[in-house]
């Protein structure tokens, strides 16, 4: 049987009284204790606080941490930190603010156009804090510093240490490099974990890698004047103040080898464009160059407003990392790629011949695509047609291929999609699809996808763009015969207190997976026959190796000039001349390397980026197998 | 217990003229007196806290009569009928927390402000005096304690606007409006098993609300538990603020003369921190002074609800003396560096307009549960 319970009000009231009593006990309890904590503070503790604040003032001076060092896989230094002397302004101590950046500038310790910059940074930082304001002052800034600190309450002088690179532009487009905070970099960062630290890492490396290499940064406390100078400290006062020690930011090992840089960039010396060297069998990134560069040493130091201009507005862009960013139609680069999926799809099978007349024209359309050769490549197989590339057999390869499995095999191989390398700004560039028309533009008619445009997406023209990474990322599968990694620049990381160094496993993707797995085979010996076959397009700047290569040349049409260009009969000229591209990878039958390469406006890839690649497999190849 | 104590000294029934008067208008003398003595010592400390600035002087005062005429028109209102319109205002308190979350302005990174056109205000103070209402409006013609089901329900009420007012996020409003509601559970004889049990729930849920914690709430409860861990970033409030305490001593520096709140050492100094600038410029005693000014009117208040008729009245006057208690502890404590730094003004000191009114008229409330005696009995 079911309980009824019946309100009762008197107990009910009761139980309401007993209850009010302990709530008011707990309430003398808890009011007791904050008097209790109040006695502590005042009483027993007053000597103590009264120091910290009647007349002395405690001021928390920043240790900064001593940033992570950067070091190439043979173990040499990329990245260091140097004693330099930075100038700061602590706001509280300044008495007129506006008077002091005057005189600054009439001793030209400042420039009249960084004032403004100055005063934003100090409004957006706390008033005690000492706000560095120029990161490397010279010894002759130094001594008339000194001269006139007297006239310049709440400036001072600190040493710091600043960041180096020994091989200044060499490898600036991996490193990366450190400036001065900003306000953008301080939404993204916890100011007070930057508290004492100048700069922070902008680009490359540095940026991707900030949090590893900025370390842990520590505090001390140092008793003031009213003046904010420093007092020596002693007596009652002085025992309590703290100190916390800054922890380092750990140390990288990349996978970068800087002699093989060095030797890309000699190659490349005088042109624009980018070259990615890669290890197939894990991904590391051994080279990686994007001309022209600069000089990081200026970032770090405190770059003037006048040399950031000269950067900004170069028609060259040294800035921009052409092998990340820059997309560039692929070209004939993708052909072994092509014949690959055409191998795979079952529809043509190696001895397949096609005639090839010099052109090419759909059924039921007049419009002739053309070979590159006018007068033809007669009768190819496959295996000749990547080695003379020949454009008409692609074309018909393409046809019957047909769109939508072009794309989704060259999605499979990383198209169209960034490789997750371990830095910012990498571009997907462009795996067109009839799909991908349909988001890409907005107006109806561009949306159609016409059969042309799967014509000369068989040699890599047309909508399809890629960046030289993505190219030697793909070049890296048919090396490693599917197998697949992300392209990292590090590979291991280093304790700078222990010594300890951790190395990070190579992250495989998804292998490609051939219904033939011989097929690879095939496709590697017509990469092959490209530099040792009777006219095969790169035979001449693989004369004489001592290792097989594999490899494909590519031309890509260049379509505009580039915004920045200014209109001029010799540049423009210049500039409107083709990208030349090679992609390889050698030994051919055990690949340790896989080297693509763009050269901006170069011509032939036969001609001019060959060369490059060769360069890099002998420097790199030369040395003992790992 | 300090509540009788107060009561012997209350004016009581037809005991002259002005306890007549008091009586008709259904107040209270004793509490109305508390109240004014805190306000008139908040005031000044507010003056010396904005650095001797009229202006906030001024809007305070302005702020608290408004406040006042609240509180006076509230005790007006029939018990019966604060009753019967509890869960319209506490479901229109729940709608405009909805609609703050979707339409509300972006203020210091938190979405609580409803704009209203002419005024905008915080839905989430509303929901202070409306949770205690309806969990008492519920509980109180049922059975009590109330059986499982019943303080289910109960907490369930508590936990809709908690959560809301959480996630806009503000923790402070969030906290005080649980500890509302669930005290009118506690003041109801909820059987102590469990009051345990919910103790540990609330201690399992802990993991789960740090992983829905800001980033800066959790900094908050990292400084806590190490207060130097941090000295510059959120340690650098509470370690101010002990210096402001500590060097004050026993006597304090003296009004206006507090060094670290005048040289703008002590940061929100005239909001939460206000304690501590009552620590530095008029030290231990007068700290002491305004605990005893807060004891005496909680324990007042507690007489007070003690003596309500209706059992809808006892609980929700007891829930906002208690939560008046929280209020004061949870300050005090985050100044002094017992708990968290948790955005919960000093009550009747803080700078601050909506958490005044909120305030007197949880009094105002307080008062008409108590006086209006003859016709809820009837």
């Amino acid at each position: 049987m079911r309980q009824v319970r019946v309100k009762d009000v008197y107990r009910e009231q009761q139980t309401f009284g007993l209850r009010t009593i302990i709530a008011a006990a707990v309430v003398v309890l808890a009011l007791g204790l904050v008097a209790g904590r109040l006695f502590w503070l005042q009483i027993v503790r007053f000597d103590y606080y009264a120091g910290l604040s009647q007349g002395n003032r405690v001021r928390i001076e920043p240790l900064p941490p001593d940033r992570g060092l950067i070091f190439d896989r043979e173990g040499r230094l990329l990245a260091e930190n140097t004693p330099a002397h930075q100038l700061t302004i602590t706001r509280e101590e300044v008495h007129d603010l506006d008077a002091t950046l005057a005189r600054m500038v009439d001793l030209a310790l400042l420039e009249q156009s960084d004032v403004e910059r100055v005063r934003q940074v100090l409004r957006t930082r706390r008033a005690f804090e000492a706000v560095p304001v120029r990161l490397r002052l010279t010894d002759e800034e130094i001594g008339r510093y000194a001269v006139h600190r007297h006239e310049l309450p709440g400036v001072d002088l600190a040493p710091r240490v600043a960041r180096f690179y020994p091989y200044g532009p060499v490898g600036v487009h991996v490193l990366g490099y450190v400036g001065a905070i900003s306000e953008e970099d301080l939404q993204r960062i916890n100011p007070s974990d930057y508290f004492g630290t100048a700069t922070i890492g902008k680009t490359g490396v540095e940026r991707f890698y900030e949090d590893e290499l900025h370390g842990v940064g520590g505090f001390r406390e140092v008793l003031v004047n009213a003046e904010g100078r420093s007092m020596a400290t002693s007596g009652a006062v002085a025992d309590p103040l703290r100190a916390e020690l800054p922890a380092p930011g750990a140390d990288l090992e990349l996978a970068l080898d800087i002699e093989l840089q060095r030797v890309a960039e000699e190659a490349m010396v005088g042109r624009r464009g980018a070259v990615v060297a890669l290890d197939p069998s894990t991904g590391d990134v051994l080279a990686l160059v994007s001309l022209p560069a600069f000089d990081p040493n200026k970032f770090a130091r405190g770059i003037s407003t006048v040399d950031y201009r000269a950067l900004t507005g170069d028609p060259d862009q040294p800035l921009y990392n052409r092998a990340l960013r820059g997309t560039y139609p692929p070209g004939s680069t993708i052909k072994p790629l092509m014949a690959l999926a055409g191998l795979e799809s079952g529809l043509i099978a190696p001895g397949d011949t096609k005639f090839c007349s010099g052109s090419f024209h759909l059924p039921n359309s007049s419009h002739r695509y053309r070979d590159w050769k006018k007068e033809g490549h007669g009768t190819v197989d496959m295996r000749q047609a990547v080695m003379v590339s020949c454009d008409v057999y692609f074309y018909n390869l393409a046809v019957s291929l047909g769109i939508q499995r072009i794309h989704d095999f060259m999605s499979k191989i990383g198209f169209g999609q960034p490789t997750g390398i371990d830095v910012y700004g990498e571009r997907a560039g462009v795996m067109p699809s009839p799909a991908w028309k349909k988001t890409a533009f907005t107006s109806r008619a561009m949306q159609v996808w016409f059969p042309g445009e799967t014509v000369i997406t068989g040699i890599g023209q047309g909508y399809w763009t890629a960046t030289p990474l993505q190219l030697a990322h793909a070049t890296a599968v048919l090396a490693a015969r599917g197998r697949h990694f992300k392209p990292r620049f590090v590979r291991a990381v280093r304790d700078p207190v222990t010594g300890a160094r951790t190395a990070r496993e190579p992250q495989p993707l998804p292998s490609v997976a051939l219904g033939n797995s011989a097929n690879w085979e095939v496709i590697v010996d017509a990469m092959v026959a490209v530099t040792t076959g009777a006219h095969g397009t790169a035979v001449h700047a693989a004369r004489g190796a001592q290792y097989s290569i594999a490899g494909k040349t590519g031309t890509a049409q260049v379509y505009s000039v580039g915004q920045t260009g200014k209109y001029d009969e010799k540049t423009v000229a210049e500039r409107l001349r083709d990208h030349a591209l090679f992609v390889a990878f050698a030994p051919a039958d055990k690949p340790r390397v896989v080297v693509a390469v763009l050269v901006e406006n170069g011509g032939h890839g036969s001609s001019v980026a060959a060369p490059v690649a060769r360069a890099i497999f002998d420097a790199y190849l030369s040395g003992a197998p790992p | 217990m300090s509540g009788p104590t107060f009561g012997i000294s209350s004016p009581g029934p037809g005991t002259g003229h002005r306890g007549r008067l008091l009586k008709t208008l259904h107040l209270d003398g004793p509490l109305l007196a508390l109240i004014a003595v805190i306000a008139v010592f908040g005031v000044f400390v507010l003056y010396s806290a904005a650095g001797g600035s009229t202006a906030m002087w001024t809007r305070q005062l302005l702020r608290l009569a408004v406040a006042v005429v609240v509180m006076l028109v509230l005790a007006q209102v029939p018990a019966r009928f604060l009753r019967m319109l509890t869960p319209p205002a506490y479901l229109a308190g729940i709608l405009m927390l909805v609609a703050v979350t979707l339409i509300g302005d972006v203020g210091k990174g938190a979405q609580r402000w409803l704009d209203l056109g002419l005024i905008r205000f915080q839905p989430s103070e509303i929901m202070k005096l409306a949770v205690p209402m309806m969990c008492a409006w519920y509980l109180h013609d049922r059975a009590l304690p109330a059986s499982p089901r019943h303080t289910l329900v109960v907490v369930l009420i508590v936990l809709v606007p908690t959560l809301t007012i959480a996630a806009q996020p503000d923790l402070g409003t969030a906290l005080l409006v649980a500890v509302a509601g669930l005290l009118v559970l506690f003041l109801s004889g909820l059987r102590w098993r469990f009051i345990f049990s919910l103790l540990g729930l609330a201690a399992a849920a802990a993991p789960i609300a740090w992983y829905f914690m800001h980033d800066y709430q959790r900094r908050r409860v990292l400084t806590l538990l190490n207060p130097q861990s941090d000295p510059l970033g959120a340690g650098y409030h509470i370690i101010q603020s002990q210096i402001a305490i500590g060097s004050g001593g026993v006597f304090g520096k003296g009004w206006m003369e507090g060094s670290q709140a005048q040289l703008e050492f002590l940061p929100e100094r005239s909001t939460d921190f206000i304690f501590s600038v009552i620590g530095e410029e008029l030290g231990l005693l007068g700290q002491l002074l305004l605990l005893a000014l807060y004891l005496a009117l909680i324990g007042r208040c507690l007489f007070l609800a003690s003596r309500c008729p209706s059992t809808f009245g006892r609980l929700v006057a007891g829930s906002i003396t208690l939560t008046f208690f929280v209020y004061v502890f949870v300050n005090a404590g985050m100044v002094t560096g017992l708990l968290p730094v948790v955005g919960v003004p000093l009550p009747l000191i803080s700078y601050g307009g909506t958490s005044m009114v909120t305030l007197l008229a949880g009094f105002g409330i307080l008062m008409s549960l108590h006086g209006h005696r003859q016709l809820v009995r009837s």
